[in-house]
């Protein structure tokens, strides 16, 4: 079993499912000649040419729209969106198009497509270079969106989306890109929609996606050292989004925090906040917590940006007030 | 039903490399004029006046449908596009596809599908060529090649563009046609989406229909250059400019431009210029109409012109003419028949289309479940 990154886990799946199905084609900007701003696509267009990997114009409406409409006539559609936050141009497509051609039409036609792009902040890339707004996306029933936080889940969620019918917002992180991690190379693909525990414990659930889930893994172990048994819940899919194991975990706990990258208001965790209360309401020994990021437009400066993003002092802080407040003794 | 879809589809053309072959390029054309009767055969005249006919009475149904509260939604007619529609359709192949805006009951009909079905669709019924999923703006057939009418102004151009970057992959030799209205030349994709097209040489014809208004705005009060199809220039395209109230003439010049784009991968811009006769949709009293205008929009009658035109030239006599016109309601009765005497959709299916590869975890609740 190998130890790559994340950047290379990604890369040598689309690679893979390249080689064995024709119908897979990239496309995006810079994702060629330039081999990809992060290089996720460097050496493919040597190998598979510039039909397979096609540069487009800065046009993301244009070209998400082509592949949509790409995708309608069966071929598979990879699309870079250079970052998230480029996205919005292609707000329409991705909305009103790609996520309603199987809806609206009865059912006879979809748009089999990834929408690859990477979000997040702490690069210090300013206001509209940090966003974490792929709950715009997870709003739109039509649409699933999937954030991989590990190498292995970077190449199971990858295949899973490839091989399912209908528009996945793959959702990558800067900060993930380097990270290391074995990937088994046999593994089946994801099942998307099914979230994974990657830590078990008794005494509180925290639940995260993308790099708070990493985070707060390894939160989980450091107050363990404390006498804290935390069990850790990366969502890996925000739509669809699998409550019943969130749930079954809150029953088990009696304790919960959420933590995310994104704003707070209507973010992520609310949504997971509600279905808690829907379905544990009553083994709820403490309030739900909630570790977002600062309702501000994220700051250049460093020291400003660090305290506006959610970490991992941030996140321990939550876990030991909720504990402290049922009298949890360590 | 159109003349052009029994044509034998040629052997593909297998894998021939489109990209920088361009050859024409910066090409533009306004043909001026009424062209005669042309080459076409007296079947096939009398067919594009049947069609013709069959829209127009059709149209006027679903209008009545709409005041019925059988049609909801918004209706947006193609009367006055009628000679438009018919030549557009009639230059296609049956294999070619077609991605059109919200104005699209005559192009579906053109393109193949059953008026009953479209009817239906118009009715929200399951026997509607979206099962009642979309309505008068949304209809689809992938057997006749129509891959959609679409609500947004302007989001069906991406699509095409894709779709035509589909058929270029493989090779094949089909030709999608882009419909859209004069309006809709001032949005970001057509822009996008005529640059990748001319970039990559696909073959999709953009077709502008310009009936010199979207909803109250006029061409000139919107469009900096309103000869449209001079805006191909700017993307090394070539664009040409065409009655849409003469039928032969719209199917001469979209004929011409679809198999060059076949033969080719070029893609094209054609305009065809006619009159809406009435309001953008059925409850627009049109008020902000000049009366001349209107009365411009009703002398240009492609239906009645075309009718006196065959007349005129021996290819229908007043009764052959009446006779049709019989049939065709005969048809539409037919339609509207089928469409009342359809089933509903049952509230059950209700979550049946959202995923094509539905998921464990979905939600499905009902705003009456209770949760969990
Ligand atoms: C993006 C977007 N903006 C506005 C509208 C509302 N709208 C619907 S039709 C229309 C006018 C379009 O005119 P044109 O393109 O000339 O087409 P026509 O109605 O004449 O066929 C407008 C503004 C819309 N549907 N989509």
């Amino acid at each position: 079993m190998a130890v790559i990154t994340y950047r290379q886990a990604l890369h040598d799946t689309l690679r893979e499912e390249m080689l064995s199905d024709e119908n897979v084609f990239l496309i995006g900007e810079e994702i060629g000649v330039f081999e990809g701003s992060y290089k996720i696509t460097a050496g493919l267009l040597e190998e598979f040419g510039e039909k397979r990997v096609r540069d487009t114009p800065i046009a993301e409406e244009g070209f998400v729209g082509a592949a949509v409409g790409a995708a309608m006539l069966g071929l598979r559609p990879v699309v870079e969106l250079m970052t998230i936050n480029f996205s919005l141009l292609a707000l329409d497509q991705i909305v009103n198009h790609a996520a309603k051609i199987y809806g609206m039409f009865g059912g006879q036609s979809s748009a089999p497509m990834v929408l690859r792009t990477p979000g997040g902040g702490g690069q210090q890339l300013g206001a509209t270079h940090s966003q974490n707004i792929e709950l715009y996306y997870a709003f739109v029933p039509g649409l699933k969106v999937v954030a991989p936080s590990t190498p292995a889940d970077a190449r199971a969620l990858l295949k899973a989306s490839l091989a399912d019918n209908d528009p996945v917002l793959f959702l990558e992180n800067l900060a993930l890109y380097n990270t290391k991690g074995e990937v088994p190379e046999d593994a089946p693909p994801a099942e998307i929609g099914k979230a994974g525990i990657t830590r078990t414990g008794s005494d509180i659930t925290i639940i995260g996606y993308s790099r708070m889930a990493t985070v707060a893994t390894q939160v989980a172990e450091q107050l363990s050292e404390e006498g804290i048994s935390a069990e850790v819940i990366d969502l890996r899919s925000l739509r669809p989004l699998d409550r019943e194991t969130l749930v079954e975990s809150v029953r088990k706990t009696g304790c919960a925090v959420i933590t995310e990258d994104d704003w707070l208001t209507y973010g992520v965790g609310a949504e997971i906040a509600a279905s808690i209360s829907d379905g544990a309401f009553d083994y709820l020994d403490a309030p739900v917590r909630r570790v977002a990021a600062a309702e501000v437009p994220l700051p250049y400066a460093k020291p400003l940006e660090r305290a506006a993003l959610p970490s991992a002092e941030s996140l321990k802080t939550a876990v030991r007030q909720t504990l402290e407040a049922v009298g949890h003794r360590r | 039903m159109a003349e052009t879809a029994t044509r034998s589809k040629p052997a593909s053309s297998g894998s021939k490399s489109r990209r920088g072959t361009r050859s024409g390029g910066n090409r533009v054309q306004q043909r001026q004029g009424k062209t005669a009767l042309g080459s076409e055969s007296q079947d096939t005249l009398r067919d594009y006046f049947r069609q013709m006919s069959l829209i127009r009475r059709f149209e006027e149904r679903a209008a009545q449908g709409y005041t019925q509260a059988k049609v909801g939604g918004y209706c947006h007619l193609n009367l006055g596009e009628e000679a438009t529609v018919v030549g557009l359709m009639s230059a296609l192949r049956r294999s070619d596809y077609l991605f059109t805006n919200y104005r699209e009951h005559g192009y579906a009909i053109a393109k193949g599908i059953e008026p009953g079905r479209v009817m239906a669709e118009l009715y929200g019924r399951t026997t509607g060529t979206s099962k009642g999923l979309g309505g008068s703006m949304h209809m689809f057939d992938t057997e006749v090649g129509l891959l959609g009418g679409y609500g947004i102004v302007g989001g069906q151009i991406p699509l095409a563009t894709g779709a035509a970057l589909a058929i270029d992959y493989r090779g094949g030799d089909e030709v999608v046609m882009c419909q859209m209205g004069d309006g809709t030349t001032n949005i970001g994709a057509f822009h996008e989406s005529m640059n990748i097209a001319a970039l990559w040489n696909l073959p999709v014809v953009f077709v502008v229909i310009n009936n010199h208004l979207g909803m109250g705005t006029t061409v000139d009060m919107a469009s900096a250059e309103s000869e449209l199809y001079k805006r191909a220039v700017a993307y090394r395209m070539h664009g040409e400019r065409v009655d849409g109230n003469d039928v032969v003439a719209v199917q001469e010049a979209a004929g011409r431009l679809v198999e060059h784009a076949r033969k080719t991968g070029e893609p094209a811009m054609l305009e065809a210029v006619s009159h809406r006769m009435k309001g953008h949709s059925v409850v627009d009293p049109a008020k902000y109409r000049s009366a001349e205008d209107a009365e411009a929009a009703r002398e240009a009658d492609p239906v009645a012109a075309f009718r006196s035109q065959l007349i005129s030239a021996g290819v229908l006599d007043e009764d052959g003419a009446a006779e049709i016109e019989r049939e065709v309601q005969a048809d539409v009765d037919a339609a509207v028949a089928f469409a009342d005497d359809s089933p509903h959709p049952d509230p059950a299916t209700l979550f049946d289309y959202t995923y094509a590869t539905p998921v464990a975890n979905d939600s499905r609740r009902l705003p009456a479940d209770p949760v969990f």
